[in-house]
């Protein structure tokens, strides 16, 4: 039987313990083990408790606990706040954490290491000799024939007067030229006119048409971009339809084929694109006071057919981005055998003379690619080419004057402690 | 090194008759430390000092200001950028002279907080704001600045260039959609992000607190590194065009769908070229790059579907064409590869000490350095003595009141009649770079 008594001064974490005292009683007779117990917290967020317990003597066995507790006030109530709440909290300013405002996101940080850069510059020249040697034969398996006929058309009377020779109505502008198959042509064979020194994508030019009367009959009105071919002589009830220069000066030139005696059939359905057909250019719009005014810039309209069903039309009208284009004019739905003689029979009717242009013929087959062109496959080398030569630069650079990345010996700090 | 001390009575005397030649000192040294200057010693400054900030004659309260804040704007007015800092109200038009003015918010209240261009907690926390925050800021606004610039070169050289085959007529090759959009959508979002950016982490430029030198005093923003982005945008602008034109010439060759590809090769670069500057790719950044990309090509197929825009179809068709894509492969190639070449060729054998320390941060390992002045466990040692403008109470040089309670450096008193501070000072144009302030 004892009864002990413990006073405890140290603050400690966890339980500091006031004063805890254990008396042994008997109830009923038995004897019990009480325990007494107080506990104070100074600084914050603890609470007092009291506790009052009864145990048996034995090592284990039930008890019973009574305690109460009470939340405390804090010494130093810096915040000024008294709370109820268990564990009081003092206020704090701290920004509340995360990780994009403290900037902490997680990073990747890659640096240019020998390794990484010669491999890439590897791997754009495997990547890119192949691909340029496969566009080249692309373009090689493409057969064109190209044919210059505007000086040659031109009868010698009226060299170096073109533009009368043009404009008079008097002239005969047929003109028969001939042209060798190099290679067989298989079908579809596509006819593009070529104009050089035509500037279709001058200003003024480009901006001289009105998309909105194209696309919608109620619209015939609307001309005011289209200065000066907006209206028949300047009244105002009779606009032009199509309005613009770029209308007015539509390409007509027209040409014939035929190989021996066989009259080859040009289809001229289906050269413009799909879209400006069928929404760009109304199929209740028809052409009105077209060419009609004093200056003829190009060709006529069949009035009877809507704008929708004018495919050498909407082709002119879709302004090509550089002076020399090709616009198409028809496809050939047969083969073309090699050392074939085909004969073209050209009307030159389109006025290029006036502005030192030139027209050629182009017969041309079709790759993946487009037309005959080298450029892809020109550049694709070169390209390739010269980032196998960077590639060997570098490895040659890396063996022969190898450099340690990171040598902190480098910074000139640590070159010359002491001064900077 | 030149460093000197120099109390109140002192200073006074100096700008009254010695003006020019301790201008002179000023400027030829690294540390400057004034000490607290008494009230009775400023009534007299007010005759010496006619600047126009003195005005009224009740003279004490002005005058309690007037000592720093001269000393501020006679280094400014010898092209010296300053930075000021104090926590009291007595120190808010110095922080407002300075060109950086620092306020700490505590004890004294908030008015110099609030008066400051940058309010911190502690004086210590100086540190941090100049080398480490203030150098992310400097490369950040380097980069965004120059890629700015560098993106609408791009598109104006690119349009001088078509003006050359189109007849010097003023034909814009974009179509106005496009432009505007190119500003807005197509390539500010990967900018944005780059507020994230760091070249070093934290740490490495705790270690070596030297290389603040290096991104100091115009090192990543000058005519030259100006020059270099101008450069990158003709290039750029040269191989667009160059590429464009000729694959896309005779047959292909119509208005929209080479303007569409010229666009679409600047947008690719711009992806390319903001990968190559950015140093440390977080989730975000990675999204905005790429997912720029992808919101070009959304927002592009969605004005191809509009019947009454011009640009109808013209995205949908080009995106089916095999030469599209070639051209796009050709301009990127063309366009990065000498980038790519030159910056490595840099950044191995001509490195600048970023470089070297990115190198070395990167590929692990501790770093040591001869040069060490601060290794981390005595950050704290370096902070001085609490700084006060003003003067205590009492005015007793002896005893002063701690700015900062819980500084580790209340209990030096014996550094003296407490008020120090510290200013920080740049030499304008001259070879030798500014002196780092660490101690």
């Amino acid at each position: 039987m004892k009864l002990s008594l413990k006073l405890e001064d140290q603050q400690q974490n966890q339980n500091p313990i006031l004063f805890k005292a254990k008396i042994p009683i008997a109830v009923f007779g038995l004897p019990f083990l009480s325990a007494f117990s107080a506990t104070h917290h100074h600084a914050a967020a603890a609470s007092d408790k009291l506790s009052l317990s009864l145990r048996t003597h034995f090592p284990t066995g039930p008890s019973l606990k009574l305690s109460y507790n009470t939340p405390t006030t804090t010494a130093n109530s810096g915040a000024g706040k008294m709370d109820t709440s268990p564990k009081p909290k003092s206020k704090s300013k701290k920004p509340k954490y995360s990780r994009f405002t403290q900037q902490e996101l997680p990073a990747w940080k890659p640096i240019l290491t020998p390794g990484w850069v010669i491999a890439s510059f590897v791997a754009v020249a495997i990547l890119f000799i192949p691909a340029g040697l496969l566009c080249l034969s692309a373009s090689e398996r493409v057969v064109e024939i190209v044919d210059r006929y505007d000086d040659e058309c031109l009868p010698d009377s009226y060299s170096n007067k073109g533009d009368s020779f043009i404009q008079s109505k008097d002239t005969n502008k047929t003109c028969v030229r001939t042209m060798k198959v190099p290679r067989k042509m298989t079908a579809p064979v596509f006819i593009y006119y070529q104009l050089d020194n035509f500037y279709q994508n001058h200003r003024r030019y480009v901006k001289s048409r009105s998309d909105k009367q194209l696309r919608d009959r109620s619209y015939a009105d609307e001309t005011r971009d289209c200065k000066p071919e907006d209206n028949l002589d300047g009244d105002e009830n009779e606009p032009i339809i199509p309005c613009g220069l770029v209308a007015w000066s539509l390409f007509n030139d027209t040409y014939k084929l035929s190989k021996g005696n066989k009259v080859l059939d040009i289809n001229k359905k289906d050269i413009a694109w799909k879209s400006d057909t069928e929404i760009k250019f109304g199929s209740d719009v028809y052409p009105k006071n077209f060419q009609k005014g004093e200056l003829i810039g190009g060709g006529e309209l069949d009035e009877t057919k809507p704008l929708s069903e004018q495919e050498d039309l909407i082709v002119w009208m879709r302004t090509a981005a550089l002076p020399n284009f090709r616009k198409l004019y028809g496809k050939i739905y047969s083969d073309l055998e090699a050392n074939e003689t085909i004969t073209i029979v050209i009307q030159n009717n389109y006025n290029t003379y006036e502005f030192g242009g030139e027209k050629r013929v182009v017969l041309s087959t079709m790759s993946w690619l487009g037309g005959k062109n080298d450029f892809f496959g020109i550049a694709f080398l070169t390209i390739g080419g010269i980032c196998l030569f960077m590639a060997i630069n570098f490895i040659l650079l890396y063996v022969c004057k190898p450099r340690p990345l990171g040598d902190p010996s480098y910074l000139s700090w640590n070159r010359n402690p002491n001064g900077l | 090194d030149v460093a000197f001390v120099i109390d109140g009575w002192a200073l006074e005397i100096a700008l009254k008759y010695y003006r020019k030649a301790f201008t002179e000192l000023a400027i030829l040294s690294r540390t400057a430390i004034c000490c607290r200057v008494t009230p009775s010693q400023k009534a007299q400054l007010l005759s010496i000092v006619n600047a126009k900030h003195m005005k009224a004659p009740c003279g004490a309260k002005l005058i309690r200001v007037g000592v720093l804040e001269i000393l501020v704007e006679l280094l400014k007015s010898c092209d010296y950028r300053t930075l000021a800092i104090g926590d009291g109200g007595n120190d808010v038009r110095m922080i407002q002279q300075a060109d950086i003015g620092v306020g700490i918010s505590g004890r004294e209240g908030l008015q110099a907080a609030r008066a400051a261009d940058y309010s911190i907690g502690k004086f210590r926390f100086l540190k941090r704001l100049i080398l480490v925050h203030g150098r992310y800021s400097y490369n950040r606004t380097a980069f965004l600045s120059q890629y700015s610039f560098y993106k609408s070169l791009l598109i104006c050289f690119i349009q001088i260039f078509f003006s050359f085959v189109s007849g010097v007529s003023g034909t814009s090759l974009f179509n106005s959609v496009s432009l505007m959009a190119y500003n807005v959508f197509y390539t500010s979002i990967p900018v944005l992000v780059s507020v994230l950016d760091k070249d070093l982490s934290e740490k490495t430029v705790m270690q070596h607190p030297q290389i603040l030198y290096y991104c100091q005093a115009g090192r990543l923003l000058n005519p030259t590194t100006f020059a270099g982005w101008f450069g990158r945008a003709l290039f750029h602008a040269i191989v667009v065009f160059v590429i464009t034109i000729h694959s896309y010439a005779f047959e292909k060759s119509e208005l929209e769908e080479v303007s569409m590809v010229a666009l679409s090769g600047c947008v690719w670069l711009q992806v390319f070229v903001v990968t190559l500057e950015t140093n440390s790719f977080t989730k975000l950044q990675h999204l905005a790059i790429w997912g720029n990309l992808v919101v070009f090509y959304m927002i592009n197929w969605i004005v191809s579907a509009l019947p009454r825009s011009g640009m109808y179809t013209i995205m949908f068709r080009l995106c089916r064409q095999p030469s599209y894509w070639n051209t796009m492969f050709l301009i990127v190639a063309a366009g990065m590869g000498p980038v790519l070449a030159l910056k490595y060729f840099r950044y191995t054998y001509r490195s600048s000490k970023i470089n070297i320390l990115q190198q070395a941060e990167r590929l692990g390992g501790p770093i040591l350095s001869l040069g060490n002045i601060e290794p981390q466990t005595r950050a704290l040692d370096n902070d001085l003595a609490p700084l006060s403008i003003s003067q205590s109470k009492n005015g007793r040089n002896s005893v002063f009141e701690p700015l900062l309670s819980d500084s580790p450096n209340a209990v030096r008193r014996s550094f003296g009649p407490g008020a120090t501070f510290d200013f920080f000072q740049s030499q304008p144009k001259s070879s030798t770079y500014s002196r780092n302030k660490d101690n």
